[in-house]
This record gives C-alpha cells, structure tokens and sequence, in this order.
C-alpha cells in the first residue's frame, strides 16, 4: 500500500509540479467559461426551466473538453517513461505491474476532477446572478459531476491504454483521440439509427455517450450506463496492464 | 551470487544472448566487456528481472530471477544504460522515491539516503533538481538510487560512459570501495576501467562469453606472444647475423633509428625470456645497448585479439 502511494503521489507532482499541468487546466477553465458566456447569451434571450447543467452538458465545448484533455493527460503516463527509459528503473523495483496502472490511472483521474473544478464556480455565478434557485440544485450537479466522472474514467483509461503501446508521446495522444472520437461517433450512429429491436442497435444504444451524459445532467442516474461506464474502464485498464506485463512474456 | 547456465535471449528474429553461462561469487567486481552489441545489456536486463530469458536459468542468490522477481529484485541495484532519471526531481526527493519504491519504510530509507548521498558525495547538490546537475553529479545520482536499498548485488551498465576523466576517477574510486561488502557487475567497454577496478573479465562477442579469467591471467596467457625490444648501436648485417643464429629467436624486425642505432623486435620461440640472451651477446660484442624491454600485452591486446574476427567481418 505505501508503495502504491508513493507511486500516486510521484505521478501527482508530476501533472502539478509541471507546466504543462497547468496549461491543461487553463485551457479547460477557458473553454468551460466560453461555453457559459454562450450559454448566459442563450439564457438572456429566452427564459426556460431547463437546469443549467443539463444546457452546459448540450454545447460542443462539453465534449470538446472531453474528447481533447484526457489524451493530453494521459499521453505521458506511460510513453515518457518508456522514452526516457526510467520504465526499466521503475519497473525493476518492488512496484507490481497493476500498481503502476492503478497509481498513473488514479493521478490522471485526480487531475482530471481538479480540471473540472471551476465549473462550479460558473455554476455558482450563473445561480447568483439568475436568482434562480430552481434551475441549479445539488441532485443535478452531482449528478453532473458523476457523469463527468465516469466519462472521465473511460476516456482516461482509454488514453492509459494508448500510452501504453508506444514511446512516443505524440502517438499516444492521437491513438487515445482516435479512440475518444470514435467512441464519441458511435453515440452519433446510435442517434442516426431508428430505435428497433435488432441486437446490433441495442448495443450501440450501450454506447450512446450523449443520452448517458444527458440523464447525468438531469440528475438522473442509470444504473445501465453506470455499469457500461465502470466495465468498459476495467476492460482498458485490463489491457493496460497486460501491455504491461507483456516485455515478461516469452 | 550469481549463477547463470544456458542463458539465451532471442528478440524478434535476433539472438542477443546465445546459450551462455557464468558464475559470479560472492563480493567479487566483475567486468562485462565487450563491443557495442556484444550482448552485455541484454544479460543485465535478464539479470535484473526486467526481461525474462528466453531460455536458461539465471539465479541470484539462489533464487530463480523470473519467478521469485520479487525477492531478487529487493536484493539487487540495477543502474540501466544511460543512467535514465527523472530530470524534473530533486537529488533527495529522488532518492527517497526510490528508496520507498523498493520497500524502505520511511525511517529507514530516510537514513539510507542520507547514507548514501554522503557516500556518493551529493550531500552539497541535495536541493538541486536532478535536470540541472552536470552529467557527473547526474551519473553519482544514479549510482546512489542503485545504491540505496543496501543491495547484495549491483549491477551498473557502462556507469562511467560520457564522464570527463576527473569525474572517471571519482565513479571508478566509488564502485572499487563497495568490493568485499557487495558483489558488483559492471559493463564497459573502456579498458583501463576493467584493468583497474575488476578482479575478474568476461569478454562477449556477439552473445557469447568468450573469455573469462582474471585480468592478470587473461595477460599471462598471452605474454607468449610478447615481444623483446631492444636498441643496439651495430651493424646491420652483424645484428640480422646474430638474430638469425639465435635459436631463441622465432622472428625479427629492424628499424634504424637515430646514429649507429638499431631498434630490434624480436618474438620468441615459447615464450621464452630472451633478455638474458641479448644481454649476453651485446657484451660479447662490445655493442652498446641503451633499451632493453619486454612488452607486455594490455588488456587492450587481448580484447582486440579475442574479438577481431568480428571486427574484420564488420569491416
């Protein structure tokens, strides 16, 4: 267990003792606060019941977040160690494999929920200044902040696993975003697609990331796209570490 | 402490390590040499629990390198080629990292690096982040990570590669004062580095181990070959007279050098010390002798001997 933390903590300093770290979370705070200046322009227009977080969730900016900062996170898990050859270091240790995924995979997710934070501030400003109580209560924000999480997990789990495959960190960038935007096509297929009883539309209903995130910001927690969220996140973990494992293989 | 039998590594379509074996005592210092891609890494990846071998047993301390990792890897220092850091640390923040990776509790590994960075003399740069220090500082904080857990066996890949020769010295006077307490593998390709630090030489060529004494023997066993120079002030056609009548003498070679004198290389018949003997006929002959020397073969000879058929396919 102390070595896991240590690990964690290692993999922490690196994403805020870094530069890079805080550009990350700049550019999030940024398009966050873009997304709400169009969004407060919307609001003043046209008055409407909706909750804030369930219209924030709407905008592209949303999934652009998504879909751009978690190969930015997790790019140099993994890569930059293999790059710099301190993976022969660290993996010469006592560390176990799964304690190395587990420790970069955890960071990145701490990381990822600190980067989400100044959402709440815009939400607090919206709240302060429509005095609309209603339109932002703590149900719909946390369940906001679940969908972001679990979003979260995949994506960066996701990205663990790209990381994984090569030494370049540019490589592991772009695998993750080929991977993110195709998942993120397949809930457009499943938007395209007649609602039938064929199998094959219901499985990629699983994979609508778009109705999911909409009952998230709604305050409305599937248990479906929960249990969809936490497996596909084990399933790349998984495979993360038998990448790992993989140089002991014969 | 370290047994090895029947090692091969084979990496897609390629035999790095070809079916070698060694064993290394312990608190013995031994040297790896060998060329560029003579297989030296590979064997110390396999040894440091990092990559399995393909086939071949390696044990450390008895214990089986693949399935008792963990166990072996408490007991060994692994520096890697290139000593890889992370340049973003500071010297002792680094340290304790790795100290508290490779299972010291926080006490403990507290003072095995205050140990250890006295040892490798960092005491002075322990605030410093590890990107800034000089290439030597960088290559002592390598050697104190391997260093820190207090291992049985350190392995060092090329630890003095890119060092000035002060900075040589420093590295080399540090690993030589662990012998005795630690057994120690080192790979080089530098000569002198072997010569001076190792109680004992295994040369690779190509994956396989093909030498391996002291360096003292690895000497004596060529000093058959060694040459006696001398410088005679004579006559050409006395000396060549004199050399082709000397038994002793296997082969000769002349170079004049500056006045009446001639430099004469001469190989002897079984190794036989022919100093007396041209002693003997320079005073015989009244001929004046001003150097009178038998070459000894470096380590560099024997390794340029051991491993020329490659050198020459290379070429």
């Amino acid at each position: 267990m102390s070595i896991f933390l240590t690990l964690f903590r290692r993999e922490l300093g690196t994403f805020f003792f870094s530069i890079t770290g805080y550009i990350i979370i700049a550019a999030v705070t940024a398009l966050t606060g873009m997304s709400f200046v169009v969004l407060l322009q919307n609001l003043g227009n046209d008055p409407t019941t909706v909750p804030v977080t369930e219209m924030f969730y709407g905008t592209y900016y949303f999934w652009l977040i998504i879909l751009l900062s978690t190969p930015l996170i997790t790019m140099r898990l993994f890569a930059l160690e293999k790059a710099a050859g301190t993976f022969e270091t660290l993996m010469t240790t006592s560390v176990g494999d799964a304690q190395v995924v587990l420790a970069k995979f955890l960071a990145a997710l701490f990381f990822y929920m600190v980067a989400w934070l100044p959402l709440l501030g815009c939400l607090f400003i919206v709240r302060h200044f429509t005095r609309q109580v209603a339109a932002l209560d703590v149900h719909t924000v946390g369940g906001m902040y679940l969908g972001i999480f679990l979003i979260g997990c995949l994506f960066l789990s996701l990205g663990c696993f790209a990381s994984s495959l090569t030494r370049s960190q540019m490589a592991a960038a772009m695998i993750s975003f080929v991977l993110g935007v195709g998942l993120f096509s397949l809930g457009f297929l499943a938007l395209a697609l007649p609602a039938s009883s064929e199998t094959s539309t219901q499985v990629i209903a699983y994979f609508n990331l778009f109705n999911q995130m909409h009952d998230f910001a709604r305050g409305v927690v599937d248990t479906r796209s929960v249990i969809f969220y936490v497996t596909t996140t084990f399933l790349f973990l998984f495979l993360t570490l038998r990448v790992v494992e993989s140089r002991r293989w014969k | 402490m370290i047994e090895v039998s029947n090692l091969t590594k084979r990496y897609a379509g390629r035999t790095a390590v070809n079916d070698i074996s060694f064993t290394v005592a312990r608190g013995e210092i031994v040297g790896l040499l060998g060329p560029n891609g003579a297989g030296k890494s590979t064997t110390m990846r396999v040894l440091s629990g990092f990559m399995p071998a393909t086939s071949g047993t390696v044990r450390v301390g008895g214990l089986d390198v693949f399935h008792d990792s963990d166990e072996v890897r408490r007991r060994i220092g692994y520096m890697p080629e290139n000593n890889p850091l992370y340049p973003d640390m500071r010297v002792r923040e680094y340290l304790k990292y790795r100290a508290r990776l490779k299972g010291l509790g926080w006490k403990k590994s507290r003072d095995r690096v205050q140990t250890v960075m006295e040892q490798c003399g960092l005491t002075d740069v322990g605030r410093r982040v590890i990107g800034q220090l000089s290439k030597g500082y960088k290559q002592r904080v390598g050697l104190a990570d391997a260093l820190v857990h207090d291992p049985e066996l350190i392995i060092l890949d090329e630890p003095t590669i890119g060092l000035d020769p002060h900075q040589i010295r420093t590295v080399r006077a540090l690993i030589k004062s662990l012998a005795g307490k630690h057994t120690v593998l080192i790979s080089t390709h530098i000569l002198p580095e072997v010569e001076m630090m190792c109680g004992r030489v295994l040369i690779m060529l190509d994956g396989r181990v093909v030498a391996s004494d002291t360096p003292e023997n690895l000497q004596r066993r060529m000093a058959g070959g060694s040459q006696v120079i001398a410088e005679i002030a004579a006559p050409e056609a006395d000396l060549r007279a004199a050399w082709e009548n000397l038994a002793e003498v296997l082969q000769y070679d002349l170079t004049p050098c500056e006045g009446e004198f001639f430099r004469c290389a001469l190989t002897p018949r079984d190794g036989k010390d022919l100093r007396p003997l041209v002693f003997a006929l320079a005073r015989q002959n009244g001929w004046a002798l001003r150097e009178l020397t038998r070459s000894r073969h470096s380590l560099e000879d024997i390794y340029v001997q051991v491993t020329k058929p490659a050198t020459e396919e290379a070429e």
